[in-house]
């Protein structure tokens, strides 16, 4: 069994009007089974109420499934005795950089995790520098995060969630409200600890260039997963993710639109390089 | 900018007043502000004047900066002594129609005006030296017994920080607000006071929503990092006494020493 292991997970909201009355249901995750295993590249992509989030939510125990069963680190994530197991073995990062700092320092900041588990004092520290570190942030120990840049804050959030040593570290759209400078920051620290310190990383996004350094890639639509495979399998479907409503790189679609003109190319181009190299090759 | 702005009045410098721990300098003003009103002699309130001023020195922060905060208490301070002055009955000096001006109301108030302004000074100069998040710790140190009685002294402490973590973000976001209603035509300058403040309200109500949303997202993750009160917690910063805080304390002790002794056999 992987780090995170989902079977059947169900999730339903239930709408109520003024009165408390029930409205109706809504499915936010469908029937979805998946297995992630220890040190890997996760990315769980989909369009806006896709249920992706919700999905994320269910990995750090603050949803449980209402039919199914969610395992993290072997751990059943409906028992109330697993809970602070879990949220120490599987960190999240959340959206908005501004509501996840809860220190007015950094290094209290990122301490404020360990704090909380009773780490002892001498520890924390040596924590919060080595997570500091790893984010490249150590020279901002000292700064208070109100004059960060949101790439800044969003890779403090991430030394916070580091410095609980968590086995799994999942990423709750951490770039939707950075621009492409601080995309570029969060998604280059988010592969350094994956690549260095060998931890799983589950990114859920719906910027489809941030994906493709991932080694398996989640499409989910209306609460299911309605595509899964590596980047490479995924992109080569150009069709059906244009009709799930996402964008393609910009490079694929140019390798798809020249492929479907007739030229001899392979499906699921990445980069530029690749292209460059297989239009080098046919003529 | 505004995120720029520090809460309170923290004057930063490289003093051993600024280095003392939190709980030495709460103590020590609870202990100056209670001497201020022990005693009414001059002797009394000669050793509290030096021992002011020697703090002050040093402390390293600017005298202008401590006299800022008297601006605010000029109008409170002008009333105390009005009424010192013309109701305290004894020995009149002056008298115009019904209002006399006594010896002893002259006395008394000369003691308000001195009184309060140690007050001010003492006070300001201890969050001028302490950052509000040290002095939150310092209290939640120092109110711990509290908690045996079910005292939420934690939690409390803990609203306090975050909600000093807060404020410049949400006077930002104020601002924020205020331009993208304005933008659409709202006025917040014109008209009587009751016009004006129901021009407020399509600033506030988007600033509660959001507020809202904010604690809910930071309660989340709160939570996430394994946040559940202050049982278990450790600190990455405890407050540990060391040699300068005990000098501290022994110079507080020697200050109350000479402030009665002053009062109760100063020879005026």
């Amino acid at each position: 069994m992987g780090i995170i292991k989902a079977k059947d997970i169900v999730f339903e909201y239930i709408r109520r009007d003024e009165e408390g009355n029930v409205e109706g249901i809504t499915r936010a995750v469908d029937d979805v089974s998946l297995d992630i295993e220890k040190g890997e590249f996760i990315a769980i992509l989909g369009h806006n109420g896709s249920g992706k989030s919700t999905l994320a939510k269910h990995m750090n125990a603050l949803l449980y499934p209402t039919e199914g069963t969610l395992w993290v680190d072997g751990k059943d994530t409906a028992d109330a005795a697993n809970t602070w197991d879990i949220r120490q073995s599987a960190g999240m990062v959340f959206q908005n950089p501004d509501n996840q700092i809860i220190g007015s320092i950094v290094e209290e900041d990122v301490g404020f995790g360990p704090e909380n588990m009773g780490v002892p004092t001498d520890e924390i520290w040596e924590r919060v520098g080595e997570s500091l570190k790893a984010v490249g942030m150590y020279e901002y120990r000292k700064h208070s995060p109100n004059r960060l840049s949101g790439g800044q804050k969003q890779r403090v959030a991430i030394a916070g969630v580091v410095a609980m040593h968590p086995k799994c570290i999942i990423m709750d759209e951490p770039t939707a409200m950075l621009d492409p400078n601080g995309r570029k920051e969060v998604i280059r620290a988010a592969r350094a600890l994956n690549d260095v310190e060998k931890v799983t990383v589950i990114l859920i996004t719906h910027y489809m260039d941030e994906v493709i350094h991932a080694d398996k890639v989640f499409v989910m639509d209306k609460g299911k997963v309605v595509m899964q495979g590596t980047p490479r399998e995924i992109f080569s479907r150009v069709e059906e993710l244009k009709e799930l409503r996402l964008d393609v790189p910009q490079v694929t679609l140019l390798a798809y639109e020249l492929k479907k003109a007739g030229l001899h190319l392979p499906d699921g181009i990445l980069n530029t390089e690749e292209l460059v190299k297989e239009l080098w090759e046919l003529s | 900018m505004i995120r720029d702005i520090t809460l309170g009045q923290y004057y930063q410098a490289d003093s051993p007043i600024h280095k003392m721990d939190p709980r030495v300098k709460l103590i020590g003003t609870i202990c100056y502000i209670i001497s201020l009103f022990l005693f009414r002699s001059l002797s009394a309130y000669a050793v509290a004047t030096v021992f002011l001023f020697a703090v002050i020195h040093i402390s390293k922060v600017p005298f202008r900066f401590i006299t800022k905060g008297m601006k605010s208490i000029v109008i409170l301070m002008t009333i105390t002594v009005a009424f010192n002055l013309f109701l305290t009955p004894g020995d009149i000096l002056v008298q115009f129609w019904r209002l006399k001006i006594t010896r002893q109301g002259v006395e008394a108030s000369g003691y308000m005006i001195l009184r309060l302004t140690y007050l001010i000074i003492g006070s300001s100069l201890m969050t001028l030296t302490t950052t509000p998040n040290n002095l939150t710790d310092g209290m939640e140190k120092l109110l711990k017994p509290l908690s045996v009685v079910k005292v939420p002294v934690h939690e409390v402490a803990m609203m306090m920080s975050i909600a000093l973590r807060f404020i410049p973000i949400l006077l930002e976001e104020t601002d924020k607000i205020m331009k993208a209603q304005m933008a659409r035509g709202a006025d917040f300058e014109s008209g009587n006071l009751i016009q004006k403040a129901r021009n407020l309200v399509p600033l506030l109500v988007p600033l509660f929503i959001s507020a809202f949303r904010r604690a809910n997202d930071l309660a989340m993750a709160m939570e996430a990092r394994c946040y559940r009160g202050g049982e278990g917690r450790t600190k990455m910063k405890p407050l540990m006494y060391h040699r300068r805080d005990y000098c501290a304390y022994g110079t507080l002790f020697l200050y109350l020493a000479a402030i009665i002794a002053a009062g109760k056999w100063g020879p005026f």
